[in-house]
């Protein structure tokens, strides 16, 4: 520390070491050369090769981290000590067959639901976006109404269809040719309630999704590829989409993983998914807590998949869009362990 | 077969004429016409805003004329003619047009997330069905020919401006265009890049291809061009050679253009 104040008090103790600035002045009444005479220090320069640089310490970060840590473990050894929990009663069901059928169900629903919803959406994102009034006033339309009611009131309502309609016939409207006619109550299982309600409120979300990807890729995309004479289709599909994706899978991944828990809603019509089941499980034996925790747990268990499959997924997207792509987790670790093992030989 | 075999005559006239265009109340093409014979070089200058971009794109009909009409080798572009009416094409037959006429943009346009020759073989492929080896064949040529051949991997992002131009051409050209079109290729790119992209056009000028250009550049225009076109406010104020445009131009308000861009572009 001495030896730098030394270092850097020298010029100012010493103003006439930068002879030169007073040597320049060929004009002393303009205020631009009069500066550098009265502060000669500030111009001097000093040598500091062969100083140690030493980073900024953050004490604050490490009482912040420290706060942090002894909270968690408060928690943590709360959930571990508290016998209320009944984490036995959580391992018990936790795998056991009726909670894994209900899984099943969970995950057969979201696919389902995610697939044909997004499919969907994406033709209504197009419609949407169509020149034709009719067309783009339709898709609104049709996001209006599925955004603006309950997804509850919209499960019930299909699985009571049958009341409103007793049958359901395919034919060409307005004539008496009908190809099949059906009882609505067959047609409408709780399974199909169930996928009707789910994808159609999905394809209202994700169209606005789709349409907000396609806006942001730039017309002169676009512009390039009708020059080219690549058709409209390929144009969406080739061009458009895989840039649009960028900024379409981070919300359409907050959507999926919505719906994997939007599935819970089902239970309404009494359907036996991974929430219904774990609801008449503790309805028998009273294990009100460990039961919804074991629903609790599948559900991040699904959610943590997906959030693996979304980094996976985009990072394929972000192909062309940044100059070098960050490394994964996985080759980050294998590079720390490959530098560790280096270093370890060289020594 | 018929399409390569059509495409090995260089021909490519390109005839506008009394073409009209606007925007709501603002008239940007007020009756253009403009014969380029084929293989020539046009070089189109004007200021900002005197319709050259806009007569440029509807030459390859991204811009809808309101009046007039724009034939290439005396075939109308956009436009079938049945009777005493012109009826437009359908998306499918301007699409096939559009494969004849090359175009290279002010911000290239090059497709971000497919690499330099993803860029330049994705045209072949589709529109003129070109099997996926001769294409990239083609294409490694083509990226050779501009001088990118060892950057056919590269995302555009990855290479400078300069380069993202020569991959539009090499991709403009991958169709064999009897004309290529430039909207003012060197407008985005740093003066120390903009000799390369230059270049690459200079050698194209010689090839037999008929190349209209819009730029700033006068001393490439000049370098060039074997018709200056001077455009102001939706007309043709002035044409001729690079010599008579500028050195001897005989409207005042091409003087006075040019007296403002001409010395800048000399000095450098």
């Amino acid at each position: 520390m001495s030896t730098t104040s030394t270092h850097v008090a020298q010029p100012v103790s010493n103003p006439m070491a930068n002879g030169t600035v007073s040597d320049e002045v060929p004009d002393p009444g303009t205020l631009a050369n009069q500066q550098p005479a009265t502060t000669p220090p500030e111009r001097a320069v000093t040598d500091y090769s062969g100083y140690k640089l030493v980073a900024a310490k953050h004490p604050w970060r490490w009482v912040g981290t420290a706060v942090v840590a002894l909270g968690l473990a408060a928690i943590i050894y709360s959930l571990a000590t508290n016998p209320r929990w009944e984490w036995g009663v959580v391992a018990q069901w936790f795998t056991a067959e009726s909670v894994l059928r209900g899984l099943g169900e969970t995950l057969k629903l979201t696919v389902i639901a995610g697939a044909l919803g997004f499919v969907l959406g994406f033709i209504l994102a197009l419609m949407r976006l169509s020149a034709s009034p009719l067309l783009s006033s339709v898709s609104w339309t049709f996001s209006w109404i599925f955004r603006s009611t309950p997804l509850l009131v919209q499960m019930l309502l299909w699985y009571n269809l049958g009341y409103l309609y007793e049958k359901i016939s395919l034919g060409i409207p307005f004539t008496s040719i009908n190809f099949f006619e059906v009882q609505t109550t067959t047609l409408i299982s709780q399974f199909a309630a169930a996928v009707l309600g789910l994808t159609l409120n999905q394809a209202a979300y994700s169209a606005e999704i789709i349409r907000g990807g396609i806006l942001s890729v730039d017309q002169g995309q676009l512009e390039a590829a009708a020059a080219l004479g690549i058709p409209a289709w390929r144009r969406s599909t080739r061009i458009v989409l895989p840039q649009a994706m960028r900024s379409i899978l981070p919300t359409a991944f907050n959507e999926i993983i919505g719906l994997v828990k939007g599935t819970s809603i089902v239970y309404v019509l009494a359907y036996s998914e991974l929430f219904y089941t774990v609801q008449v499980i503790y309805n028998r034996t009273q294990q009100v807590l460990p039961l919804l925790l074991v629903a609790t747990l599948w559900y991040i268990v699904i959610t943590s998949v997906l959030s693996v499959f979304q980094y996976y997924i985009e990072r394929h997207y972000a192909k062309g869009a940044v100059r070098t792509l960050p490394l994964t987790p996985l080759q980050r670790a294998r590079k720390f362990f490959t530098l560790r093992t280096t270093i370890r030989e060289q020594r | 077969m018929t399409i390569t075999e059509a495409r090995t005559e260089t021909r490519g006239l390109v005839q506008i004429t009394d073409v009209h265009k606007s925007y709501g109340a603002l008239e940007v093409l007020k009756g253009v016409s403009l014969t380029v014979e084929p293989g020539g070089v046009a070089v189109i200058v004007g200021p900002s805003g005197s319709g050259k971009s806009t007569l440029l794109r509807t030459i390859n009909h991204l811009e809808k004329v309101d009046a007039g009409y724009i034939t290439i080798d005396g075939s109308l572009v956009g436009y079938r003619q049945r009777g005493r009416t012109l009826h437009e094409l359908r998306e499918k037959e301007i699409l096939k047009q559009r494969t004849e006429i090359g175009m290279v943009f002010q911000n290239f346009n090059l497709f971000g997330h497919l690499s330099a020759l993803e860029n330049v073989i994705e045209a072949p492929i589709v529109a003129l069905r070109a099997s996926k080896a001769e294409a990239r064949r083609r294409g490694l040529e083509l990226l050779d020919r501009v001088g990118l051949k060892d950057k056919a991997e590269a995302y555009p992002r990855q290479l400078s401006g300069g380069q993202q131009q020569r991959v539009a051409i090499a991709r403009a050209l991958a169709l064999e265009p009897k004309i290529l079109l430039f909207d003012e290729p060197t407008s985005a790119l740093d003066p120390e890049l903009v000799n390369e992209v230059l270049d690459v056009i200079r050698e194209l000028a010689t090839s037999g291809t008929t190349l209209i250009i819009v730029t700033h550049e006068m001393g490439f225009a000049r370098d060039v061009a074997d018709t200056v076109i001077f455009m102001d406010q939706g007309r043709i104020v002035e044409r001729g050679t690079p010599a008579e445009i500028f050195s001897n131009p005989q409207e005042e308000r091409t003087k006075s253009f040019l007296s403002k861009i001409i010395e800048p572009a000399f000095n450098i």
